[in-house]
């Protein structure tokens, strides 16, 4: 129903309200990013942008701050980057042969398998931290990516949705493959990874945010300041309170620690509400 | 639900299943079973030797005063989250509902899906920082005495805004795609029928929206538990005083800083129990949509 008049008013008034109190915060931080520190912390900071835009973003991606060892910026996006495809791509590639495993064959045991894969689930690394971190150092992988990239990938939710998904394949099609001569490797090269096109493109924007987002495996397992990703990095340069804090290369930081996930989603916009949304049908 | 029409064989299925069981047994089932044993265990303050102490770790965390404090701080840390971001998620689809055709609206409001958990609290602390916070500053100027690096409800509800900010995308996704499975012919009779807005909504529009709203209650609840320690973890670092200190953070600071291995591992089990309720909640709602809807 479009409303008219009154109601319509309320409507957009309540969502710019909206609107503003999303944007806010992220705004605030873009003015402050293209401030100098000194009218930052002449507070309270102005609302409109300041001269050093440019400036702020070179030397926060080429030299970084005091609080990250100069660690520069670019460098960390690029770990982060690696991290987020690693586990965005390494995730499909273990969960859609797992899930056509148990789909499309019958086997002994199988119904097992597929209720081990299907707990983890239930619980998230965050749980589970100070074991799995223990593993991870008897295996020799703290401060690697299979370290800071396998125990975010063993995980049931990809598996799930595949499964949901081979179940909507006709039966038509697997006896036309058949007769056809096809066995069931050619099936999965020729027919279902094709039709899990979008499938997979929706999860790979919800993975590759999940991986880009992440904190606190990451704080964990990984020290040198060449596996730092942004988001710690963040953190380190915020600091304990001993050195003055550059915000003004936090905040363009921050920012650019959006822009991957915030380009994913847009250029992906339709894959990826449809992949948020019906995951279960 | 099972397919009728399946290939023969069982060793390429294996193959196909190998590594997704292998991540899975050494990174989930292994460690898993390490929390619970450790769950169970005491070790002397060297790590020298350990020794079977049953359920005493459980008995010494489940009687920490700083234990309880920390439930009840994630109780309401969860719940104000869970309240805050639904009713501001459907709040916002029901106006854009009503009035939306572009798109860009929705594109903005996505926004915070895509920001981390720990650099929404970075965004969150800079407005409200009391030296160069300019929200902090516009607080003080309007007689508030704003400190949350003192005052540790103040720290609350900083740490609450910011983990509700960046979920209202997500539940406003939800509730949108919901209200436009609502025919609006309904609606439309209601209103020539006399209905005010009051009444159509709670009693058209909200019914069939009520399976969403418990599913994202779950989903809400099980985010401000498990996935907001970025956010403490750089606003407030569970303080002052313990006041933001939430259960996950405390199993890290517990086993981490303070190396206290058997009381960390027994808030594991208890948070894997936690979170196992929460997931069987959640699939009995899944599975009433698959059948009813």
């Amino acid at each position: 129903m479009v409303s008219s008049g009154k109601s319509a008013w309320v409507a957009h008034a309540v969502l710019l309200l909206g609107l503003a109190v999303v944007l806010f915060p992220v705004y605030v931080a873009f003015v402050a990013s293209s401030l100098p520190l000194a009218d930052i912390l002449d507070a309270p900071m102005t609302l409109f942008p300041g001269p050093d835009l440019v400036a702020n973003y070179r030397n926060a991606l080429a030299r970084g701050t005091a609080g990250t060892n100069a660690q520069p910026v670019a460098a960390m996006m690029l770990s982060s980057l690696v991290m987020a495809l690693a586990i965005a791509i390494g995730k499909i590639a273990i969960s859609l042969p797992s899930a056509y495993a148990v789909v499309f064959f019958r086997f002994p045991l199988r119904r097992l398998c597929f209720w081990a894969i299907f707990v983890t689930l239930m619980l998230p690394v965050e749980v589970r931290i100070i074991p799995t971190y223990k593993i991870a150092a008897d295996l020799g992988l703290i401060d690697t990516y299979p370290g800071l990239v396998l125990p975010l990938i063993a995980s049931a939710t990809a598996t799930l949705l595949f499964r949901q998904f081979f179940l909507t394949i006709p039966d038509e099609l697997v006896e036309a493959a058949k007769i056809d001569g096809a066995g069931p490797w050619r099936f999965l090269v020729h027919m279902v990874i094709p039709l899990s096109r979008t499938n997979i493109a929706a999860l790979f924007v919800i993975l590759f945010i999940y991986g880009w987002n992440q904190y606190l495996w990451p704080l964990l397992v990984t020290n040198s300041p060449a596996m730092t990703t942004i988001i710690i990095g963040i953190r380190q340069m915020i600091g304990n309170g001993d050195a003055q804090t550059e915000w003004h290369l936090v905040m363009a930081t921050a920012l650019l620690a959006l822009l991957p996930p915030i380009a994913v989603v847009l250029a992906a916009q339709r894959w990826f509400v449809k992949g948020l949304i019906e995951p279960e049908k | 639900m099972e397919r009728r029409v399946v290939f023969p064989g069982w060793l390429f299925p294996a193959l196909l299943l190998a590594p997704q069981l292998t991540v899975t047994f050494v990174f989930f089932f292994w460690p898993a079973g390490q929390a619970i044993r450790q769950s169970l265990q005491r070790s002397d303050a060297f790590g020298l030797s350990t020794r079977f102490v049953g359920l005493e770790n459980f008995a010494v965390v489940l009687a920490d005063p700083f234990y309880l404090a920390s439930v009840e701080v994630t109780l309401i840390f969860s719940l104000a989250v869970a309240f805050l971001a639904l009713a501001a998620g459907l709040l916002l689809a029901v106006m854009a509902d009503r009035v939306v055709r572009g798109t860009a609206f929705y594109k903005a409001v996505l926004l915070p899906y895509a920001v981390a958990p720990a650099v929404a609290g970075v965004l969150w602390l800079f407005l409200f920082n009391p030296s160069v916070g300019i929200v902090a500053a516009a607080l003080r100027r309007a007689g508030v005495d704003w400190n949350y690096l003192l005052n540790g409800r103040q720290a609350l509800l900083l740490v609450i805004l910011a983990a509700a900010w960046k979920q209202v995308s997500y539940n406003f996704l939800f509730f949108l795609a919901g209200l436009q499975a609502i025919p609006k012919t309904l609606v439309e009779a209601a209103a020539l029928d006399g209905a005010g807005a009051h009444r159509r909504f709670w009693g058209i529009v909200f019914p069939p929206l009520a399976p969403t709203s418990f599913f994202l209650l779950v989903v809400n609840i099980v985010y401000a538990f498990f996935d907001t320690f970025g956010i403490i973890h750089n606003v407030t670092q569970g303080g002052p005083a313990r006041a933001t200190e939430i259960l996950v953070y405390k199993v890290w600071y517990d086993g981490v800083v303070g190396l206290d291995l058997g009381g960390s591992a027994a808030q594991s089990a208890i948070l894997m129990a936690i979170v196992i309720a929460l997931t069987a909640l959640q699939f009995r709602f899944i599975e009433r949509r698959v059948h009813y809807a």
